[in-house]
């Protein structure tokens, strides 16, 4: 038999800063978890009449239907300097990007590193699946040493593509940012810490404190070719040792 | 033990499976039925064993999943 659930106290529910909108996302892709964090930081802080989100390129192009709060689709890589322009031009505005790895750590380079290295008083969500895709599961900046991608269909190799790039320890080494942290989401205490971290990052900038970036290890078993168990297991023993969890800053 | 239970929006699901992984009480199956879109819905196969831990909510990526839990001076 069913229990009444009219009985029972309800313990956990969609926030509701999301919208009922379904995601494009594929099954098991860390991106619909991190969507999920977000609008819950957003419920908990009390700030969806005044956040403003950057939607990418990439397979959270459709960002802005997600969230019941203002957003803007922009061009690829240029998230962080949109999200300059909309803070300084109302300070009063609690502005995110959502960036994938290919965004922000490739074609945004110079966009993502001089927000940073301004302090812009923004928060970052920078998404690091190791590879590019939406387009089809082509190399990324960070794709591993040896990971077979479309591009690269023996494997990343050194000599030839360099090696994964570590943006969040790039950015640690400015004097500006105030929060630099990567987390990841293969278990539930790992979900738990990144939800920490989330709130962290926009709770420093409701504090005027600065520029926060949230790195998260996210998974794209389409591209990885793997089920989304197996995506998650991928990413606590093989990833993690590549991109290293944990606070690179913290001057909160 | 709390008792715990949960609703699962057959629509949402993918059937991406990982909620059944990550119950820690095993409370959670596919059901072998599709949804309109074709996934393989997951489903409570032993709800008895369910105390409302959340973590299957916490995991899905489509936040498919409501929890509630008995009140404890029900
Ligand atoms: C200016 C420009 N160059 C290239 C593209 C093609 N493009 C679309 S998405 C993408 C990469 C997306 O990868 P990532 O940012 O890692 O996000 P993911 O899809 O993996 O979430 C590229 C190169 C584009 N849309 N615009
Ligand atoms: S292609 Fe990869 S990153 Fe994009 S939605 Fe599918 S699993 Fe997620
Ligand atoms: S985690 Fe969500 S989408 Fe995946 S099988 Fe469970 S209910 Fe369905």
């Amino acid at each position: 038999m069913p229990v009444d659930v009219a009985r029972m106290t309800k313990v956990f529910e969609r926030p509701k800063s999301l919208t009922e909108a379904r995601y494009t996302y594929c099954p098991g892709c860390h991106h619909g978890v991190i969507t999920r964090i977000i609008g819950q930081t957003i419920d908990e802080l009390g700030i969806a009449e005044r956040t403003v989100g950057i939607a990418p390129v990439g397979c959270s192009v459709f960002a802005y239907l997600w969230y019941r709060c203002d957003a803007v689709q922009v061009a690829h890589g240029r998230a962080s300097a949109v999200a300059t322009g909309i803070k300084r031009a109302r300070p009063d505005l609690v502005v995110f990007s959502y960036q994938g790895d290919g965004d922000f750590a490739s074609i945004g380079t110079a966009e993502s590193l001089h927000a940073a290295n301004r302090g812009e008083n923004i928060t970052v969500i920078f998404v690091n699946n190791q590879i590019y895709g939406m387009t089809g599961g082509e190399m990324a900046p960070t794709t591993l040493v040896h990971q077979k991608t479309t591009t690269t269909p023996d494997g990343r190799d050194p000599a030839t593509c360099g090696y994964p790039i570590r943006f969040s320890e790039i950015i640690a080494t400015l004097d500006a940012p105030v929060y630099v942290t990567r987390q990841a989401l293969y278990d539930t205490r790992r979900i738990q810490d990144c939800t920490k971290a989330v709130k962290k990052a926009f709770q420093n900038q409701v504090d005027g404190k600065g520029y926060s970036l949230v790195e998260i290890l996210s998974t794209c078993p389409t591209n990885w070719r793997m089920s989304p168990t197996q995506a998650n297991e991928h990413v606590a023993n093989v990833v993690t040792q590549v991109f290293p969890l944990g606070d690179l800053v913290d001057r909160g | 033990m709390p008792r715990g239970t949960i609703v699962i929006d057959a629509e949402r699901c993918k059937g991406c499976g990982l909620c059944i992984a990550a119950c820690p009480q095993r409370v959670l199956a596919f059901s072998g039925s599709l949804n309109a879109s074709g996934y393989d819905v997951a489903r409570m196969e032993n709800p008895e064993a369910c105390v409302g831990c959340a973590f299957c909510a916490l995991t899905c990526p489509d936040v498919a999943i409501t929890v509630y839990r008995e009140k404890k001076n029900a």
